[in-house]
Parts: C-alpha cells; structure tokens; sequence
C-alpha cells in the first residue's frame, strides 16, 4: 500500500478520508462538539437547581420560547437533562472516546496498516456525524426535544400527551440514536476483525497493550449488546407511530382510554437496561485501558499484573451482560430475579478492585513522570474508586430501595463513569496529541485544566452524595415544594458554582488543543519515551503508517526499567534506557517478561 | 449590579486570553524535574483538600440526613447500610491516601530508578479474595433483608391499601371491611360519575372500598400497599419508611412494611427535631412558616411537567385513632353516582 500512493484531494484527505487517522480525529472533534453542547445544557440546569426562581439573560437568551422572563420552563428542564445525559453518554463517551482511540491507536498499537475495512470505518463515522446531526436537528423542533429522560422509559416518551417533548422531539431523538447505533456496530466489527487478523509479526494477543484489550473487548460488549437498544428503539418506534402495544397496556390520559393492551414498560427497561449496563462500561473500559498505558508509561514501570488485568477485563465485560437488573429493583419485576441480580453485581466489586489495586501497585515506587495525561490518569484511578465504591451500596437491593434515583446514584454514576472516562479520555488526548498532530500540547495549561477539574469534579460530586441519602430524587425542576428539602438549597449553590467554574475551565483545555494544533511545539518520534509501536511510526502522517515494513514484534510493551539482575533494583537498565520497544529483539539470555 | 458583573466577566476574559497566550509561548512540554516536584507537591496538598472536603460533609451534613427508620422492616436497611458505609469509608480513605501518596513520595527525579516490578501471584490472589470474603458478607446480610421486605405472602393480618398514581396526584383506596380490593382497570373510569380511580363498581369487593387524597396509616400494622398508574411510570417514594415502588400501568407492583412510630412520635424524634430546627431557621431567615414534620410519599420515577411536585401526605395514628378515622369515611358505594 504505501508504495502506491494514490492521489488525495481535499476531500478524500480531509473529509471522506478512509485513513484511520483522520477518521479519528473527525470523531474526537464531533465528540468535543457535542460535548460542548451538553456541558453548556448541564451549566444551565444546574442554574435552576441552585436559584429556581432567579431570571437569567442567559436562559433567555439559549432557551428563547422555553422560559419566561428568564426562568425555564419545567418541560424544557427535562429535557436539558435527557438530552445532556443522550449526549454525554453516546456521544461523546462512547462515539468521542472509543470511536477517537479505537482508530487511532488499533492499527498503530497492533502494527497495521489500516483497519480491516477503511470504507466501513468512513461509514461509521458518516453514520455518527449523522446522528449528531439529528439530534442536534431535535433540539429546535418546536414542542422541544425529548424529555423523558435519557432512559426514554415508555409510557412517558411514548406519549405526546404526557410530555410534549414525546412528539418530534422523541422520533429524532429515536431516529438519531438508530443511526448512532449503526455507526457504532459497524466500528465496532471492524475493531475486532482488525485487532484479531492485522497483528504484526510477533504481536500475539498476549503482547498486546492494554489499550489494544480494553478495546477490543470494548467493541465485542458493544456488538453484543447494541443490536438490543437497537429493537427496543424499533419498537418503541413500532408503539409511537404504528399503533403496537409493546411496552403499553391500560392508559387512561387527557381524559379518555388509548386503545393499547397487553404491553409492558417493564420490557423495555429489561431491553434498555441490557444495552444500558454494558453501556457503563463501554464508557468506561477504554478509559481505563488508556489509564493503563498512560501509568505505565509515565510511571517508567511495568504495569502491575498485566495478566490479571486483561481477566479483569474480560470478567468485567462477561459480568456487565447480566446485571442489567440492578436498575429495576423496584421496577415491579419478582423480587427473586432481584436477589440474582444483586449477587452478579457485587461480583463485579472484585475484578474493578483488582484493577485499582494493579493500578496503585504501579505507582508504587516508580519514577513518575507527572505529565498531564498521567495526572488526569491519577484523577481516575481516585474518582474510579471514589464512584466504584458506592456502587456496593447501589448494587444491593435491600439498599437501593431507598436510594434509588435519588441524587447519591447521580453522584455515583457520574463520578464511576461520567468523570472517570472524561479524565481517561483527556489522559488519551494529553498522551497521544503527538501521534495525532505532529504538534505538543502545552502543559502548564495542561496543569491548570487538570487541578480545577479534578477540584470542581468533587466539588460537584462529593456533596450530591449527602443531598441524595436526604431523600432528593433526582430529575425534580425544583425542590422548593418540599420544605423537608429546604436545607439543601446551600448545597445546591455550592454544587453549582464548582459546575460552572468545572465547565468553563473546560475552555483551557479547547485553547490548548487548537492553538496546539496549528502553534504547539513539534514532537519527537517517541516524546514519552514509550514502549509501543505507534510511536516507531514518523511524526508526519503517512498513509499506510509505516514508510517500509511493519516492524516485528519480540516483547511485550512494558519493559520499562528492567534490569540486568531483574532481583537487583540498583543494577543498570538491561538495555541502557529505562524504556525497550517492542521492536527490540531480546537480548542473548533475556527473559521475556 | 449587572454592569460590575458584565465588567467583571470582561476582565476575566482579557486575563485569561493574556494567560494563556503568555502561557502558550512557552515551549517546554514534557514534565522535567521541576513539573515533577512541584505537581507531586500539589497533590500532596490536594489530599489535604480533598480530606478536609470529606470530612467535613460527613459531619456537616450529618442532620441533612434522613431520621431512623420509620418502620419495622427499614431497621436492618440502615443496619446494613451502616455496615456498607463504615466499610466503603474505610476502603476510600486508605486507598485515595495511597494514591495521592505514592504520587508524592515517588514523583519523577532524573537520579531515581523505578523498581521493575510486573508481577507477584501472591498480592494478586491476595486482592482478590479479601474484596471476596467482604462480599460474601455483605451479599449474605442484603439478600436476607431483601428477601424479609419483598415477602408479602405470610401476612394475613396486613391492612391492603392501594395507591393510584397519575400525572400529578397521588390517591389511596382502603379494602374496606372485608379486606380486599375490588378489581379496578383504566375501561371503569368514569369522571362524571366520581369514579376517578376506575374500580369495577359491578365487583362485590368494591362497595366498601374507600377512596382517599391522603394516607394514613395505624402504627404497628403491616401495611400492604398494592400500587397502579394510570398513564406513566411513577414511583412511589416513602423514603422515612425505607420504601420504594415503582407504578406501572397495566400491572398491580406490592411492597410492604409495618410504620413504627405515629407522626406525633416522630416528630418528638431528636433527629427529626434537630433538622426541622435547622430548616425552620432558613425559613424564617426567607420569611416562610414554620415547618412541621410530616411523613412524605413523593413521586420518583420522572413523570413529566409536575414531577417535582408530585406528593401526598402520609399520617401514621395509635389503632384507635385509626380506626375512628377509617370509619368516618364514606364507601365507594356512597360516593360514586350509579
């Protein structure tokens, strides 16, 4: 392939481009896009929830016939937050996330020209561009986007009587998500063709780095369980528009009986609920499969346990399809398949303590290279703990009666997995913007990003906790029709004000990464110093990756400092470096690892 | 006002351009030494922060929280989650001490070698069956409870109130002498004649039924709730009872619990005192009525417009205070035209 070039023009170079390259920084930029969007809805609910009754230009100004005299209205506030929780998770924790890294690094990582199929990989991004327009498209149709929440659980988003944002709002927002799921099978297959077919020479699944397992195991939990989302969206569609009574039964609204019978919106939280846990950890798997790689690299240490790692994995991916459950304790399922339900979830406890463990164990006595993709991997590892933790209150039913969708599961989810793959997402922009754009990016800036992040991050999350064990459900416009309530409101403001401070610091990390883009410092070949094959590529972007033969595969791609006498911390790095690239061949008489 | 903070947002602006410009020229971008020391020095100071931040909400917001359990069946629900708490508080704090600490102690220095340590079977296999063990524990303890709550199938002595659910009220029907509920479907709603909860008037079951805006319950009675909608999900939230259930149309969901204390008991509660002090001090501070402590059933399944705003209030009385108040209710028969 790299002998012949083919002849690129602007548009097959930089927008109907097959090279994975490109593709994906198409999805890291449509990912920041929309991320841009949903930060900016959450800053503006999160206004109401610290001052209900205040008027705010800016409300005015975003929510036009939504609000009056700056104050929105209660349908638009439903909708804000489903459409921030759509956007956040698809779009950009799981199209921004995996779809930047799976292309980016897989070809590079397992030593590929491309992906299996550069043709599919540009469909799949079209389709999710796509998507993105759509749901974009929903936010202006006139009764307002869809508001029942981003589980969109019938009969609520079934029925235009019942929210007005169930009308062209929903059917967007279902055609969108169609689309999306698409895009998302359709990379997703082309992951794992690619990672089991295009290894390099000497690259056996068992050298592979983390990044490349968490990936790849990644795409399989997403072919496994999107094509469910996928029938539970066709049916709902099948209910809306066609008449069918899938998930509806019994309803007697805007004073007269509709016609459906025999029904259930039980079925479809059990269809949703199977996409949607896996979900959690296709957000959040390629996270930490970066943090891995980032720890490592930047510890000068192997990562602890690679072995156990990549079972954890694997357990945690087989775990995440059958605990779907958890979110339906008291959805008025039999109590019985609660109780199995509780006992999967927890087992999920012991593989994720693995990982921190592993983690922290990587950290010990290394030499860290506190760069800001290993701090934002640090911040992680803590709110992955931070967040995990809880989920062992969450997951046991006879706990979760009490808690459930109260704001203690907001603060839990968004600290496991909102915050957590954020900061691994940032830790892959930090780390491989090299790879991406030739370019450096500048770290003091990186160093401001990072600290008020981190701080605001637990300035939100950490009291949500409480207000959520005082009995606040969540997904209220207001609580001021509670008096019981009234001793939250200071909590409220302080929340809001580290969101705003949080989301607006988010606007260094945008200046850094443009001005990076065209104005940063130009990489070295391999600036961290890492053991991994991307890096044996040239900094300028050629088609096909390497100029001559892919590289050879001798080890795996963590011998950071490893020493002549492997018992002897004092004795010299075996190979003169404290970093060995795969590429190295081992020496007379070296172990491999 | 509005002008200072207009300026104010101004200035911000044109600091932050001027920073990051100046900022933007410095060329050096991979952590040395320097970076090294100073960021590990800071998030040795982050910790600081960061225990301060959690121990002070574990006191602070201490009276935020909810009273004791207000019914029988929640008390080993705060056992155990008290048990889950200590030990998950226990856990957080050793670990984010740990990692914040080996970023300290080991920050990068040009003179310092990482120790080559990939593997050890015997950690491994330690960090696996510790969590286990916990587990098994706390596995056991939550599936006896969950199994105690959701078994409704002994009680034979339970009073059996239904709880109907629509967008955006709550109403509750009382069995009536007989005990038992008269059927009831969405096709028997009549407006015009008072039967807003469609209960089959032609069932023999139903004559005595009472239908109600408000609950109330007699203290040391299991009460058995059966719940409807009749357009969305909701839920039925009882949080001082340590009860949740989720309304579904087109199927009848049940939960169960036995009150323990009357309002008038809880209200002399020393917790429930403290916080109703404490929110009675907001509200005079805004110039609002004093608040009076009352058991809430608030709706927490997203329903749509009034949501937030979805509640009834629950009463619990002495039995014979229940008793004369049950009887001063008219049956359905009374109430709905024929």
């Amino acid at each position: 392939m790299s002998e012949h070039h083919h002849k690129e023009t602007f548009v097959t170079k930089y927008i109907f481009s097959q090279d994975h390259k490109m593709i994906s920084k198409q999805f890291l930029v449509t990912g920041m896009f929309m991320g841009i969007i949903a930060v900016l809805m959450s800053m503006l609910f999160r206004l109401q929830l610290a001052w209900p009754d205040t008027s705010f230009t800016i409300v005015e100004a975003f929510l036009g016939p939504h609000q009056t005299n700056g104050i929105m209205d209660p349908d638009i506030y439903l909708a804000l937050v489903t459409i921030h929780g759509t956007i956040m998770v698809f779009f950009v924790l799981t199209a921004g996330l995996s779809g930047t890294f799976s292309n980016l690094l897989i070809p590079l990582q397992i030593g590929a020209r491309d992906m299996a199929s550069g043709f599919l990989n540009m469909i799949s991004y079209w389709l999710f561009f796509l998507s993105s327009v759509v749901m974009v498209i929903s936010l202006f149709v006139e009764a307002g986007p869809a508001s029942a929440g981003w589980t969109i659980y019938p009969p609520l988003s079934a029925l235009p009587q019942a929210i007005p944002g169930s009308g062209a709002g929903m059917t967007l927002w279902l055609v969108s998500m169609a689309i999306f799921i698409a895009s998302s099978l359709i990379g997703a297959l082309n992951y794992i063709v690619t990672v089991l077919n295009l290894r390099t020479k000497g690259m056996h699944m068992t050298r592979l780095p983390l990044t490349m397992w968490a990936f790849f195991i990644t795409a399989i939990i997403g072919v496994v369980s999107f094509p469910v989302l996928l029938s539970a969206a066709l049916l709902l569609i099948f209910d809306r528009s066609f008449g069918t009574s899938f998930f509806l039964s019994d309803i007697f609204i805007s004073g007269e009986v509709l016609h459906y019978q025999g029904g259930s919106p039980v079925l479809f939280e059990h269809l949703f609920w199977f996409l949607g846990h896996p979900e959690v950890y296709i957000v959040l798997l390629p996270a930490l499969g970066i943090t891995s790689e980032v720890i490592s690299t930047n510890s000068r240490k192997p990562i602890f346990g690679y072995r156990a790692m990549i079972l954890s994995i694997m357990a945690i991916a087989f775990l995440s399809t059958i605990v779907w459950g958890h979110h339906m304790f008291i959805s008025g399922m039999n109590p019985f398949l609660g109780s199995v339900f509780t006992f999967t979830t927890l087992l999920i406890a012991i593989p994720s303590a693995v990982k921190a463990f592993n983690y922290l164990t990587t950290l010990w006595k290394g030499n860290l290279q506190l760069n800001p993709a290993m701090l934002f991997s640090i911040g992680l590892v803590s709110t992955f703990v931070t967040g995990g933790l809880t989920g062992l209150v969450l997951g046991d039913s006879a706990l979760d009666i009490n808690i459930h969708d109260t704001y203690f599961v907001v603060a839990h989810f968004h600290l496991v997995m909102g915050v957590s793959a954020i900061f691994g997402m940032y830790a892959g922009v930090y780390h491989w913007f090299p790879k991406m754009y030739g370019r450096m990016m500048n770290k003091t800036l990186g160093y401001w990003h990072f600290w008020i992040t981190i701080i605001c991050a637990y300035g939100v999350f950490w009291p949500m906790h409480f207000i959520g064990l005082a009995g606040l459900p969540r997904r209220y416009y207001t609580n001021t029709e509670f008096p019981m309530f009234d001793d939250l409101a200071d909590i409220n403001v302080v929340i809001t004000i580290f969101a705003l401070v949080g989301g607006v610091a988010q606007l260094i990390f945008i200046a850094n990464f443009f001005i990076s883009m065209y104005r940063g410092p130009k990489a070295t070949q391999n600036p961290w110093k890492s053991n991994t094959l991307e890096w044996t590529t040239p900094v300028e972007h050629i088609h096909g990756n390497w100029p001559g033969k892919i590289p050879e595969v001798h080890r795996w791609a963590y011998d950071y400092s490893k020493r002549v006498d492997a018992d002897d911390d004092d004795s010299d790095f075996l190979h003169g470096e404290d970093f060995v690239l795969q590429t190295t061949p081992l020496l007379e008489g070296e172990e491999a690892s | 006002m509005l002008a200072l903070f207009y300026i104010f947002i101004g200035v911000a602006i044109g600091v932050s351009f001027w920073q990051i410009t100046r900022v933007m020229n410095l060329r050096s971008v991979i952590a040395d030494d320097h970076d090294n020391d100073k960021q590990g020095k800071y998030f040795l100071a982050f910790t600081v922060f960061f225990y301060a931040m959690m121990i002070y909400c574990l006191l602070a917001m201490n009276v935020l929280m909810l009273p004791e359990s207000a019914s029988i069946e929640g008390e080993h629900d705060d056992n155990l989650f008290n048990i889950t708490f200590w030990l998950i508080g226990i856990v957080q704090f050793i670990m984010q001490f740990l990692i914040f600490y080996f970023t300290y102690k080991y920050r990068g220095r040009k003179d310092r070698k990482a120790k080559f340590f990939a593997d050890s079977h015997q950690l491994e296999i330690i960090w696996t069956i510790i969590p286990a063990a916990v587990l098994v524990v706390l596995i056991g303890y939550g599936l006896w409870q969950w199994n105690e709550v959701m078994d409704l199938s002994e009680e034979k002595d339970a009073v059996v109130i239904e709880v109907y659910s629509q967008q955006f009220r709550w109403d509750a029907r009382y069995a009536g002498e007989d005990n038992t509920l008269g059927l009831g479907n969405v096709n028997y709603i009549d407006i015009d004649n008072l039967n807003t909860m469609g209960v089959d008037m032609t069932d023999p079951n139903a004559q005595d039924d009472k239908q109600v805006t408000e609950l109330v319950l007699p203290k040391g009675r299991k009460i058995h709730f059966k719940f409807r909608s009749q357009d969305v999900l909701h839920s039925a939230y009882m949080p001082h009872f340590r009860a949740q259930m989720n309304c579904v149309p087109g199927m009848v969901t049940e939960f169960g619990f036995t009150p323990k204390y009357t309002t008038e008991e809880m209200r002399l509660n020393p917790e429930v005192m403290d916080k109703t002090n404490a929110i009675n001090k907001i509200r005079k501070a805004k110039g609002e009525d004093p608040y009076e402590f009352d058991y809430l059933l608030l709706c927490n399944k997203i329903c749509g417009q009034a949501h937030f705003n979805m509640q009834m209030k629950i009463t619990v009385l002495e039995q014979d205070e229940y008793d004369k108040w049950i009887a001063a209710r008219p049956t359905l028969a009374e109430v709905i035209k024929k």
